[in-house]
């Protein structure tokens, strides 16, 4: 992974003594609240309905095991002894103290971390493929463009006043993990025709009031065009997005107020006035980058795992670990181990110091050191040797991180709501959690088979709802929760958002009506389709009327 | 109100030398004037037809394309900023600087944020119409203060890729 | 309706609510709701906000003081609007964290 060099470290470290200016003359009441606020949100730091909360970054989702030591640390030191992991693959501490922010951008300075630009309307976190570097078809690792996308972003003088914030997203691969048709930029790795690597970019997509997947403004663009062409990008939006009205500020509305195609016409003719003022790529910057993210050693390993396929025999707690956590790596005798974050009854996406601390051995142990965050709010070892599965396996178990549900019904994306932000109209995090008791029997998850239910605790969607193939939305009905129930979405490739099934439920309800739409589908489903499947071929009718009662 | 301007030899306090007229006052006939673009465009000839310099200052939403042609011809470019967080006047000192070669005076007003300087004077800015009588402390904590930028602009300062590979 | 202030505190962002004596010239923040000051008419309601907006701007004490509407319980003094009552305790999900806890300390 990207290893700073001096210019790096040097940015870093004087955006700390400069945050620790701006703090010091709030504190001294030379800055008010009002001037303090976007100082404060550049850094990542919100003032929540508790506490402060820090939300700090992990570029496209990848960490080591030093690193996440240092959030276990800052976790136990300057927090409640946990952190979240959010659905764009960041960590947010909910505790911290402004007076002690300073100190903790300093500690993570010191591992090649930092909290620049998670909040506020500038460009934010670049997310990617939590498989990226190990999964098989990839046309190449996105995160070589991520580090790339991350650097040029960083304090662009032009683009940190937008209208809103903006969201980028990368995969090198077809399946697409990240989401990336519903982000403001969504980049897809392509070949042309000559098989040079390139981008389809994809503009205005985004959750939220106005959900949008977003569209395709150019099929194939060059690599070495991608900064020049974000730059022209962002200063159409820069120039063109609502600043009248903060619903209708995202680049999802501009291009959809504009149309796509004027869209795409004002962008092409801002590139190409561009010329030699545009940002440049240059091949030895580019593979300087791109060696960081070089394989690892791997070993020559024979395909077969003997000793684990032995133990996943006379272990069933194992065996399901292996069939729902574990996915193929490209490399013979490797795999993906996945780390679900949602055991049953608790938090989705929570995990403690002490957690922190065993995935970062576990990582030395087994993974090279590295880490991968998923934008479902779990975690990765991606570069495991099969064979020492089981012992890695017995490690999780022993830090409470077996769970076995990945993609399962309780593997839920959940965002905090009403327990801890501001923002919220309803809580979310209960709601998971009931859903998780109702839905704890292994063997009844199992033959559900694949489900993704999000949970948002307000329209922000930070719980992604709107992609669920069972999303939930928290609204506030008259001072009472209440939630609404849609259903249908899809985050990957085949994106597609969720229908509202009808009028909505109090929070003892919904977790029956999860339970009247998981028994619809297990009535009518044809061999082997999975809930998506089932629901494309028969439609929202026969979920309606069984929640309702109409059939 | 402070009138802050960044020279190569670090920043000034100045009195500002321009008379700003709003829609109706009298045009004088001498004396450096600085007028909106509705103005100057209803009123071109008799204001360029003048021997004093001339300014005029963009609104957040009036596009840099509007002065493109008469850059030689003005002295100053305002761009306002009615609140600090309308960062579009950021798009427009870069275009008018690296697209349309101004080369005079470009001066940021409005809702002026020192923390924004650094910024600004990236972007092309050379004055600012700052509201704070600290301005010139403000400036000399705030500029300088992050050594390393990633982003090429006008400014011509070497970006970290061209430190890299200068270093090689 | 009864109502208190409540505010974060500027240096660690901790739910606090004033407390200050009808004709006091500031008030003090505390941090159990149960010894906040509640108004019980128009006029000391406005007469608490006052105090705690003079706290935000002139000692840069707190940030976004505002007035919230409680009323007693068998449980004790508590906010209606359930946002509020979860700012006052703490995350309903960890009740081990937040003012909940322990004797409002933090």
């Amino acid at each position: 992974m990207y290893q700073y060099d001096e210019f790096d470290h040097a940015l870093v470290q004087d955006r700390v003594t400069q945050f620790r200016r701006q703090v010091e003359r709030r504190l001294a009441g030379e800055l008010t609240e009002d001037q303090f606020r976007p100082l404060r949100l550049m850094n990542g730091l919100y003032l929540q309905l508790h506490a402060y909360m820090l939300r700090v970054a992990i570029p496209y989702g990848t960490l080591d095991s030093r690193q996440m030591r240092k959030l276990a640390y800052i976790a136990r030191r300057y927090d409640k002894g946990y952190g979240h992991f959010t659905t764009r693959q960041n960590l947010q501490y909910n505790w911290p103290k402004l007076e002690e922010t300073p100190d903790i951008l300093a500690e993570l300075a010191e591992v090649e971390m930092h909290a620049i630009q998670t909040s506020g309307n500038c460009i934010r976190n670049v997310t990617s493929d939590q498989y990226a570097g190990a999964a098989e078809g990839e046309i190449e690792d996105p995160r070589i463009w991520c580090e790339i996308i991350r650097q040029w972003s960083t304090l662009h003088p032009e683009f940190s006043f937008l209208p809103r914030k903006f969201k980028i997203a990368v995969t090198g691969s077809e399946h697409d993990r990240a989401a990336v048709k519903v982000h403001d930029i969504g980049l897809i790795m392509r070949r042309d025709g000559s098989g040079q690597a390139g981008f389809e970019v994809i503009v205005g997509g985004g959750l939220g009031r106005t959900p949008f997947i977003g569209k395709t403004i150019r099929g194939f663009l060059p690599k070495e065009h991608l900064l020049s062409y974000l730059e022209a990008i962002l200063r159409v939006y820069n120039q063109l997005g609502r600043r009248d009205n903060k619903f209708k500020a995202r680049i999802k509305v501009t291009v959809h107020e504009t149309g796509a195609e004027e869209f795409t016409r004002l962008v092409d003719e801002e590139w190409a006035a561009m010329g030699d003022t545009a940002p440049k790529l240059p091949k030895q910057e580019v593979d300087r980058i791109a060696r960081y993210f070089e394989p690892p050693a791997f070993r020559a390993l024979p395909k077969a795992a003997p000793a684990s396929e032995a133990r996943a025999k006379s272990d069933p707690g194992f065996a399901a670990w292996v069939r729902h956590n574990v996915s193929p790596h490209k490399i013979s005798g490797y795999a993906i181990a996945n780390i679900s974050l949602k055991p049953v009854g608790k938090p989705p996406g929570d995990a403690t110091a002490e957690q922190m601390d065993a995935v970062a051995d576990l990582a030395d142990g087994f993974s090279f050191g590295e880490i991968r965050v998923t934008h479902a709010q779990n975690l990765v070892l991606p570069h495991v040797e099969r064979e020492s599965l089981p012992v890695l396996y017995d490690g999780l178990v022993a830090a409470g991180l077996a769970a076995s549900n990945i993609g399962l019904l309780s593997d839920i994306i959940a965002c905090p709501g009403l327990d801890y932000c501001a923002l919220a109209n309803a809580r979310s995090i209960p709601i998971a959690e009931r859903i998780t008791e109702r839905f704890a029997d292994r063997d009844r998850l199992e033959l559900i088979g694949e489900m993704q239910i999000k949970i948002s605790g307000c329209i922000n969607a930070c719980g992604h709802h709107h992609v669920g193939h069972i999303g939930i939305l928290g609204v506030d009905r008259k001072g009472e929760e209440h939630y609404q129930v849609q259903i249908g979405g899809s985050a990957t490739e085949d994106a597609a958002l969720g229908r509202i099934l009808g009028r909505g439920f109090s929070a003892d309800e919904v977790v029956d009506v999860v339970e009247k739409i998981v028994d619809t589908y297990l009535e009518r489903r044809t061999q082997g389709e999975s809930f998506i499947e089932t629901y494309r071929r028969i439609g929202q009718d026969p979920f309606k009327e069984r929640v309702y009662g109409t059939a | 109100m402070a009138l802050l301007e960044s020279r190569a030899d670090g920043p000034a306090l100045i009195d500002d030398r321009y008379l700003r007229l709003d829609e109706t006052a009298p045009i004088p006939a001498e004396g450096a004037v600085l007028v909106s673009l509705v103005r100057f465009h209803a009123e071109r000839a008799a204001l360029l037809a003048r021997k004093a310099p001339l300014g005029v200052w963009l609104a957040s939403n009036e596009k840099p394309v509007a002065v493109a042609d008469d850059l030689e011809r003005l002295a100053l470019v305002a761009l306002d900023f009615p609140v600090f967080s309308d960062g579009r006047a950021f798009s427009s000192a870069r275009l008018l600087r690296e697209r349309y070669g101004y080369k005079g005076e470009l001066r940021a007003i409005g809702d002026v944020l020192c923390e924004q300087l650094p910024f600004m004077l990236r972007s092309g800015f050379d004055s600012f119409d700052m509201k704070s009588p600290k301005a010139l402390e403000e400036f000399r904590a705030v500029v300088g203060e992050v050594r390393v930028v990633y982003q090429p602009t006008g400014d011509g300062r070497p970006t970290a890729i061209d430190r890299r590979l200068g270093r090689r | 309706m009864d109502q208190v202030v409540i505010a974060n505190r500027l240096s660690d962002g901790v739910v606090v609510f004033l407390a200050a004596a009808p004709g006091s010239a500031r008030g003090e923040w505390m941090l159990r709701l149960e010894d906040a000051s509640v108004a019980r008419d128009d006029a000391r309601a406005q007469e608490i906000l006052a105090l705690g907006l003079a706290s935000a701007r002139d000692r840069n004490e707190v940030i976004d003081p505002y007035l919230i509407d409680v009323e007693q319980t068998p449980s004790g003094l508590r906010p209606t609007r359930y946002r509020e009552l979860i700012r006052a305790f703490g995350p309903t999900v960890r009740q081990d964290l937040g003012k909940q806890a322990g004797s409002g300390e933090v």
